[in-house]
């Protein structure tokens, strides 16, 4: 399942993706453990599978939360998706 | 000082039930209580065909709510919640139904009620909510595959369509034929924001704009909103909307041209998805449960 948490608004669309099918078979999660603003949680989803997940408290401030990781010259890439290793992480901004 | 009293925005309440159908040849019972932003419905099961429902505003308080909403289908049914198998929760509210035996997003319920309201070829499920507004995309089998929900604004929703129902004083079963009853397809207002869409529809008015053109701007917005966050998650046929909007014509034929896709009809009642997942989600619990007893 791809599971888009964020939100659009007038400023523009900002989600992050998680591929919960590919989360399945990651032992170390290693996106909780990575992220500086805390955003990871590894929660049973409705199908009783284990996966990473964006706290609910920060859905809607993803755009603010994640903004120290993209600076707008010299981005390196973003700590989360450097440390998902099955490329189950992406960001629509 | 005369007093405002009518309240254009108040949709009706009703409950329903099967009067043909005996609970007692039921052998499992199972129920679920989707307490919404804006309304909870509750939805009881006798072997995973619809005997019974309710759909009513949420209050302040969502255990009362989902207490309200479960007794009011139980009503005339000879049942009680003691004879219910497994409840569901789902919705805004969903970890505060006291009486649930398992809390259940409500974007894995509307993908499950979708289902069997609208059968296995459901592919894409916009539920318009009255906060949010959810694009769901399902398998065959009513599990999802790809979510995105927009919470942020009110835009797009039925609390939107509410404000501008009491805005125009405008009965809001009649905001979507009214609207198309237009000559001219008007531009939209503001899709942002529910404050900004009202305060240009204001202006509208004043410069003369009739009601049903003002509202056909705003269904028009509404749709056009909506179709921003289908794009997102990719439309693919059989498409279905659930929730109160998928009652107002005005926004549904306004979605359906943007998207050059049909909506498929059901003869369930569009509001009760999530309820109706929800408690097929407790009939299948109740099943694994009496299958890993059963070893």
């Amino acid at each position: 399942m791809k599971a888009n948490y964020g939100y659009l608004d007038g400023s523009g669309e900002y989600f992050i993706t998680i591929d919960t099918d590919l989360c399945i078979e990651c032992a170390p999660h290693s996106c909780v453990a990575a992220c500086p603003a805390n955003l990871f949680e590894i929660i049973v989803d409705d199908y009783d599978d284990e996966v990473a997940a964006i706290k609910e408290e920060q859905r809607k401030k993803i755009k603010y939360a994640c903004g120290p990781c993209k600076p707008v010259t010299d981005r390196p890439m973003l700590p989360c998706i450097a440390a998902c290793t099955p490329g189950a992480v992406s960001h629509s901004w | 000082m005369a007093e405002k009293t009518k309240e254009y925005w108040r949709w009706k309440e009703y409950n329903w039930h099967d009067e043909n159908a005996d609970p007692k040849d039921a052998e499992t019972i199972t129920a679920g209580v989707d307490v919404g932003s804006v309304s909870s419905q509750a939805v009881v099961m006798l072997d995973g065909k619809l005997f019974a429902f309710s759909n009513m505003r949420t209050g302040s308080n969502s255990p009362d709510s989902a207490r309200n909403a479960m007794n009011w289908a139980l009503e005339g049914t000879g049942l009680t919640m003691d004879d219910l198998h497994y409840t569901v929760g789902t919705g805004y509210g969903r970890v505060n139904v006291p009486f649930a035996d398992r809390a259940i997003t409500e974007i894995a319920c509307h993908a499950r009620g979708g289902n069997t309201m609208y059968g296995s070829t459901v592919r894409t499920i916009l539920d318009m909510g009255g906060q949010d507004c959810k694009a769901i995309r399902c398998d065959e089998r009513g599990k999802v595959t790809n979510f995105l929900m927009n919470d942020k604004c009110a835009a797009g929703t039925g609390r939107g369509m509410e404000v501008f129902a009491d805005l125009l004083s405008v009965p809001i079963e009649e905001v979507g034929d009214l609207s198309l009853d237009i000559d001219e397809e008007p531009p939209p207002v503001s899709s942002t924001c529910v404050v900004f869409a009202k305060s240009e529809a204001s202006s509208l008015l004043r410069e003369g704009w009739s009601k049903k053109r003002v509202l056909a701007a705003y269904c028009s917005a509404m749709a056009h909103r909506v179709v921003t966050l289908l794009e997102r998650v990719g439309v693919e046929k059989d498409f279905a909307i659930t929730g109160g909007i998928a009652k107002n014509s005005g926004v549904i034929t306004r979605l359906e041209k943007e998207l050059n896709l049909k909506a498929l009809k059901s003869n369930y009642d569009t509001q009760i998805a999530g309820a109706l997942g929800a408690a097929l989600f407790g009939k299948a619990l109740v099943e694994k449960q009496r299958k890993k007893s059963a070893v």
